[in-house]
């Protein structure tokens, strides 16, 4: 990619024997929303320092905008973080805080005043200039800590799990709040999480972490509709795995053998990983119940086993003969009455759309 | 549970309050000798009097000494804190080979005796053709306070979150600005409390005063010269009594200072996680 704005190229960070980050090549456009998603200890926070430059890769270069970062110490790049714990600083109050950034630029005061003021509209928190971080709320806590970063008008904002600290409905708000800002201030974020609802909600593009490396890096539909692997697939939302067996000739047709489901089209066919062991991922909203043998040619008998109301919806969990594992299925519950029905019948049908199957490698 | 905690224990009390009284007992007859009209130290009382404070105002020799006292305390708790800080900050900041023999190396004074570690820096100075001054006094006292500046100001550089550092350095500080304008107001209350615990300590310290001094003595100096004289021992009682004084408030706030500032971190961590 010539475009990129960010580009890791060939980085690995040791610590002794352990490979926390392990030859990552990535390249990340101007003014995407791009986030870093995986467990904790999966490499992703280590990257981002690394890009701050608070690591020194073992190997590898980070370039930004086409210029190595090696010889850069973190004081002098074109980045700004907003740290997990915001690191407010306690001495200084709001105002100091978001200024801070600007002594080296020697603006006159009525400069730095109207900088700080536009940052912190920006942030919604005017008002609360002569505040103390012992004073502010979690959430507000964050606004400065990203009026602070912004100020400095960086190339890169980096964002280290800047939301793990703040309550569901508050996150909410800030994941939307975020993005708004993204979209007008147009810098390029690199966002850290390990909550993949947040990567989903927020980003351009992922990049899925495992041990030190990306192992998909998409946008948050293709992530989810299209994973590459069982990792990824069972990573992202909740996924049925079934055991099946290509079919010999398979290519063209796309077709794979099925435990229980018997011959069933595959999504990705054409290009399903010609590997010794495959299985077949379908979403449990992708699979519909029936009272009644619907119409249609992608169905299979089932019969209940658990149900779970949870209002808006239900998920069920059916058994199907010649599976092993039962499947989960979630429905709307867009009409109750057909709802309670399903949960009461003992045999039931089940269908899929011709493209809710995929096939992956079974072997990670 | 809690009811065994509140049952009298009889003895113990008894203990207590015998382990108290052996403690401060004896410190409060300063005080109480110092406002006796009568210049021999024995019961019954005689009269109350603040002669002995009055008589302290135009005593050159005192005021001198007093004046020696506060100068030497002044420089050992500038430069045993300034010490203190850098050597703080580079062991709980950097991860160095050999740091915790280097750690113990400077605690070591707390552990040998003072009158060994006075005879040492003494035969050193002597041998290095030295003079003996209230530089030397300096000298001894920074070697005594060094480890108390270190422990005081360890326990605060450990304290506080590494990002905050790093926040500077991100918003374009190098590392000198970061230490001026982050470390060490984050690090305020650890180095006020570390000043005035070494001014304290350089303050009634004697052994080294003693052995390292010349002829201007310094406050513990001359009140131990003053006890050849029988006449002026009550004189002494009223110094001491101030000293006395002053030294608890001084501790008292170093004290405080050091709790404030952790109790402020503990609330502060509360409300972040």
């Amino acid at each position: 990619m010539t475009d990129a704005f960010i580009s890791l190229r060939g980085i690995t960070k040791a610590f002794g024997a352990f490979k926390a980050v392990d030859d990552v090549n990535l390249d990340i456009a101007r003014g995407e929303f791009f986030s870093l998603l995986g467990p904790s200890g999966c490499g992703k926070t280590t990257l981002l320092r690394m890009i701050a430059g608070f690591e020194t890769p073992t190997e590898g270069d980070v370039v930004i905008d086409g210029v190595s970062m090696s010889a850069v110490p973190p004081h002098r790049r074109p980045t700004n973080m907003v740290f997990q714990s915001y690191a407010i600083f306690p001495h200084l109050d709001v105002a100091q805080n978001v200024a801070y950034g600007l002594r080296r630029d020697k603006l006159d005061k009525a400069e730095v005043a109207g900088r700080v003021g536009e940052a912190l509209a920006m942030v919604k928190l005017s008002g609360y200039e002569s505040r103390r971080s012992n004073e502010l709320s979690g959430g507000q806590r964050q606004r400065v800590a990203l009026a602070r970063a912004l100020i400095k008008r960086p190339k890169v904002l980096l964002l280290d799990e800047p939301l793990g600290a703040l309550d569901r409905k508050l996150r909410e708000e800030m994941q939307l709040e975020l993005r708004t800002l993204q979209r007008s201030v147009g810098i390029t974020f690199v966002f850290v999480t390990h909550d993949q609802e947040e990567a989903l909600t927020m980003s351009d593009r992922v990049a899925v972490m495992s041990q030190g490396k990306p192992i998909q890096v998409a946008s948050p539909r293709d992530l989810y509709e299209r994973p590459n692997s069982v990792e990824v697939a069972d990573f992202i939302g909740k996924m049925n795995f079934l055991p099946c067996r290509r079919l010999n000739g398979s290519g063209e047709a796309g077709e794979v053998e099925a435990d229980g489901l018997g011959r069933v089209p595959v999504v990705n066919g054409a290009e399903c990983p010609d590997v010794a062991t495959l299985v077949v991922a379908v979403r449990p909203e992708k699979l519909s119940l029936h009272a009644d043998e619907p119409a249609g040619a992608l169905k299979i008998r089932c019969r209940m086993q658990n149900t779970a109301y949870l209002g808006d919806r239900s998920h069920y969990v059916v058994s199907v003969d010649g599976l092993e594992r039962a499947l989960a299925v979630s429905a709307q519950n867009a009409d109750p009455e057909a709802a309670r029905q399903l949960a009461g019948g003992a045999s039931l049908w089940l269908s899929w759309a011709p493209d809710a199957l995929i096939a992956l490698p079974a072997e990670r | 549970m809690s009811g065994i905690g509140r049952e009298k224990n009889r003895p113990l009390a008894v203990y207590a309050v015998l382990y108290l009284a052996f403690l401060y007992v004896p410190v409060l007859f300063l005080p109480v000798f110092s406002f006796n009209d009568s210049i021999y130290i024995s019961f019954p009382l005689k009269g109350f009097t603040t002669q002995w404070y009055a008589s302290m105002i135009g005593n050159e020799p005192l005021l001198a000494a007093l004046g020696n006292s506060i100068r030497v305390a002044l420089a050992t708790a500038f430069i045993s804190t300034l010490l203190g800080i850098f050597a703080a900050k580079a062991v709980t900041r950097y991860k160095m080979p050999g740091s915790r023999p280097v750690i113990g190396a400077i605690m070591l004074p707390l552990v040998v005796p003072e009158i060994i570690l006075g005879t040492a820096l003494l035969i050193v100075i002597m041998q290095a053709g030295g003079t003996l001054s209230l530089l030397t006094v300096t000298l001894g006292h920074v070697l005594l306070c060094v480890p108390f500046a270190m422990a005081v100001l360890m326990s605060r550089f450990e304290g506080f979150d590494r990002s905050m550092e790093e926040a500077s350095a991100d918003l374009g500080e190098n590392a000198w600005w970061t230490f001026w304008r982050v470390t060490v107001p984050m690090a305020m209350p650890g180095i006020t409390a570390s000043f005035l615990l070494c001014f304290t300590i350089s303050f009634d310290e004697f052994i080294m005063a003693f052995f390292l001094g010349s002829t201007d003595p310094t406050l513990p100096v001359y009140m131990w010269n003053q006890l050849r004289f029988p006449q002026r021992l009550p004189g002494v009682l009223a110094l001491g009594s101030c000293i006395l004084l002053i030294s608890f408030f001084v501790i008292a706030l170093a004290e405080y200072l050091r709790r404030r500032s952790s109790f402020n971190d503990e609330t502060a961590k509360v409300t972040i996680d």
